[in-house]
């Protein structure tokens, strides 16, 4: 693949943020491991992206926002919502098309919302958002309210023409939105070589005058110190700029999707090596930090919340047949 | 000797004004001189000289208003024929808005229209400045409702829709965006989505079919998807339909289109009034709104209801004349039809009663099914094709709730089934006209 993973020890991490990482992203493979076993006991319908491997990313780019600050994304959503904080209750009940879902069961996997986190979607169609999140940046700058919006997409979207159009007015404007690629390589199952004439995606700014950089999207703090330097880009009315997250994803494009289009060894070689989650677990026992049983506390009680998002999701009665009408206008 | 003619400036002008003469009889013109400058109600513009000649008399006089197109207006001692043509449009500020010209009193059954109050003195005032003064009220009155799209700043907009919008409220609330309709129509839902309440103005809809995406899937959908959290308050407009002889890729009618989706208000005026007042509650109303205009129209003169905050609500019919033998259903553009064939039919004794639907989402269909329960007999009239069209949606309606008042099956007037030809000729009869729904009527009242 080309690319290296620069697993290096952070200092600028501490000991707490740490913690904070590795409780938010265990929380999200959890989350999507039970997500992943709902669906293969037909709890849950539909198309169903799960976002395992990639967790750094989300969790990262969080720690570098401000409150208030928007963030908008395609359907692989499930990590972006709970990293913003949303309830992994609401979230599962969405998953499983009930009542107390986020969307109250209307929306499902591809299509949640939290006015209360800033997180505005969730979107089904490949590069849609992208055009939406820079709509929100220019609603940031009309206000003069200082809010960024964070604005992620794959690296599939990345040839998708409304993507550019949406570059050049944010940077004829200067708003302030932070473009996020996360360049998990494949396109559904199309690999980037195959699919993208220019495959450093960060380079796709440049004829916009918009600043990118590549950044190792498998570790956390690497994405957060970039995500800092880009929020901090955007916020000063300099304008966009393009983060590249080199990650990975280690399930199919959907649940429906074997994945041949890629070799065992390619992943298991991202899982042995490049993991994001067990390099925060390393860092944490190397520092002194942690211990494998403290840490196993952790995964306990993640595993308790997960199990208890499941379980509401389940006990939540469907969506009353009176909600067929409702939210079709105001 | 060789006449000038007066030139038409752009595919729907039919007169203009002359502002200027630059020349006098006597003087010698070079190819390319500026001789005179012209204007319309949408811009002012150079007329610049073809071949070369002198000046022998000058026909129409400095200040000359409501000049017809291909009018004599000079004549030239020369080789070679002359005709004029113009120079590129230039950005016209300087053109001020009209003031509204007071107009006679109420006549008619204007007096009788329940959504004006009793004793209301109107004025005349074109559909483009009706839908220029229906933006510039709600943007003094709401500092989130902003216009974004292509000329609509410093050129003052294609249409001249957005005049002197930019002057009073600024580059911050009047946005020219390159073209690119899919990015800015993304981007205005997404300044909705936080609450902002965004214009967009799409040169013609025909553009906006890049972009149609956005506004079904996101805007119309959001709401619904959201369980209610994520609202759009935006509006989508600019002229739809066919405006003259520019072909089929420029001559689309979307209502039909539009009006299928969930989630979407569907306007497409017909008066000045109406174009202001429903433009208004669109821009006030808390869900995505298309509204479509229609180019032939801006131009025209209509009186208007002189209030100060003229509202008309929205998914209401009009009925624009009551009639006792047939209804004949229309919306845009075809309401002047509907209407002039209306006028000739009573001239033949039959009494046609004509509803402006107005709104094509929600669809007024109590005032459509009253009438044909009155009437027994439905015409429907529509620039668009007929499949799926909008008449076929009336049709259905009247035909399931009120078939046992129809004497006659329901009859349709649309857009043949090609796409718009560019010669005049095959324009023409592909469209619909007075003689086609005269003759529809005819039809279905067995005359």
């Amino acid at each position: 693949m080309g690319t290296t993973y620069a697993n290096g020890a952070h200092a600028k991490a501490t000991r707490d943020d740490l913690l904070q990482y590795y409780r938010d992203m265990l929380l999200i493979r959890r989350f999507e491991e039970r997500a992943g076993q709902l669906y293969g006991m037909g709890l849950i319908g539909g198309f169903c992206h799960l976002y395992i491997g990639q967790e750094a990313v989300v969790v990262g780019m969080q720690a570098a926002l401000k409150p208030g600050d928007q963030v908008i994304t395609a359907y692989r959503d499930h990590g972006h919502m709970l990293a913003t904080g949303m309830d992994p209750n609401a979230i599962m009940a969405e998953l499983t098309g009930r009542s107390d879902g986020c969307s109250k069961g209307k929306g499902g996997s591809m299509h949640m919302f939290s006015t209360e986190k800033a997180f505005y979607g969730g979107h089904g169609i490949v590069g849609a958002q992208v055009s939406l999140g820079t709509g929100l940046a220019f609603a940031n700058r009309y206000r003069d309210d200082a809010k960024v919006c964070v604005t992620y997409f794959g690296d599939g979207a990345a040839n998708q023409g409304q993507v550019y159009e949406s570059f050049n007015m944010a940077s004829l404007w200067k708003l302030p939105v932070v473009y996020i690629v996360e360049n998990n390589q494949y396109a559904m199952g199309t690999a980037i070589q195959r699919s993208s004439s220019e495959t450093h995606l960060h380079r796709r700014g440049i004829s916009f005058n918009i600043p990118g950089e590549e950044v190792d999207g498998m570790d956390v703090v690497a994405v957060r110190e970039a995500g800092l330097r880009a929020a901090e880009h955007a916020r000063s009315g300099k304008g966009p700029i393009l983060l590249e997250m080199k990650t990975y994803r280690y399930r199919g494009h959907s649940m429906s999707d074997p994945a041949k289009y890629r070799t065992k060894e390619e992943v298991e070689e991202m899982k042995a090596r490049h993991d994001p989650i067990e390099h925060v677990k390393k860092l944490l026992i190397d520092g002194g930090h942690a211990t494998e049983d403290s840490l196993k506390d952790i995964d306990r009680e993640i595993r308790a919340v997960v199990t208890a998002s499941a379980e509401f999701a389940q006990a939540s009665p469907e969506p009353d047949p009176r909600e067929l009408m409702t939210d079709v206008y105001l | 000797m060789t006449q000038i003619l007066m030139p038409a400036l752009s595919p729907t002008m039919e007169e203009g004004n002359l502002a200027k003469w630059l020349i006098k009889p006597g003087d010698k013109v070079e190819p390319g001189q500026v001789i005179a400058e012209i204007e319309t109600d949408k811009a002012t513009m150079e007329v610049e000289a073809v071949d070369e000649g002198v000046v022998s008399e000058l026909l129409v006089a400095e200040g000359a208003q409501g000049v017809k197109v291909n009018t004599p207006i000079a004549v030239l001692k020369g080789e070679g024929g002359t005709q004029p043509e113009m120079s590129v449009p230039p950005p016209s500020a300087r053109q001020p808005a009209r003031p509204p010209t007071p107009a006679s009193p109420p006549q008619g059954g204007r007096e009788e229209d329940p959504e004006v109050p009793a004793g209301t003195t109107f004025v005349k005032i074109t559909v483009r400045d009706a839908l220029r003064d229906a933006m510039a009220e709600e943007m003094r009155r709401d500092p989130d409702v902003f216009l974004m799209g292509e000329e609509v700043a410093q050129y003052q907009g294609a249409y001249k829709v957005s005049r002197e919008l930019l002057q009073e409220f600024g580059d911050k609330r009047v946005v020219d965006t390159p073209i690119t309709e899919h990015g800015f129509a993304g981007l205005g839902v997404g300044a909705a989505m936080a609450g902002l309440k965004p214009i967009v103005e799409f040169m013609t809809w025909n553009f906006a079919m890049q972009a149609i995406d956005q506004i079904i899937n996101s805007a119309a959908k959001t709401l619904y998807m959201s369980g209610g959290q994520i609202k759009s308050s935006i509006v989508f407009r600019g002229p739809n339909g066919a405006a003259a002889r520019v072909a089929a890729q420029h001559s689309q009618d979307y209502s039909s289109w539009y009006a299928h989706v969930p989630g979407l208000i569907v306007i497409a005026p017909y008066d000045a009034a109406d174009a202001k007042g429903l433009l208004k509650s669109a821009i006030r109303n808390p869900n995505p709104v298309v509204f479509l205009e229609h180019e032939m129209l801006y131009g025209t003169e209509f009186e208007i209801p002189d209030v100060k905050d003229w509202l008309v609500p929205i998914g209401k019919a009009k009925i624009r004349r009551p009639g006792a033998d047939v209804t004949i259903t229309a919306h845009s553009r075809m309401v002047g039809l509907a209407l002039k064939a209306a006028e000739h039919l009573a001239g033949e004794g039959i009494d046609a009663e004509v509803i402006d639907l107005r709104t094509l989402r929600p669809l007024d269909t109590a005032t459509i099914i009253g009438s044909v329960k009155k009437t027994n007999r439905l015409v429907t009239v529509e620039e668009g094709w007929g499949q799926s069209g909008v008449g076929a949606e009336v049709c259905a309606r009247v035909t399931s709730e009120a078939f046992d008042y129809l004497d006659a099956p329901p009859t349709r007037v649309h857009q043949v089934d090609a796409p718009l030809a560019y010669a005049a000729n095959l324009e023409a009869l592909a469209l619909p006209s007075v003689e086609k729904i005269v003759e529809a009527v005819k039809a279905v009242t067995y005359r």
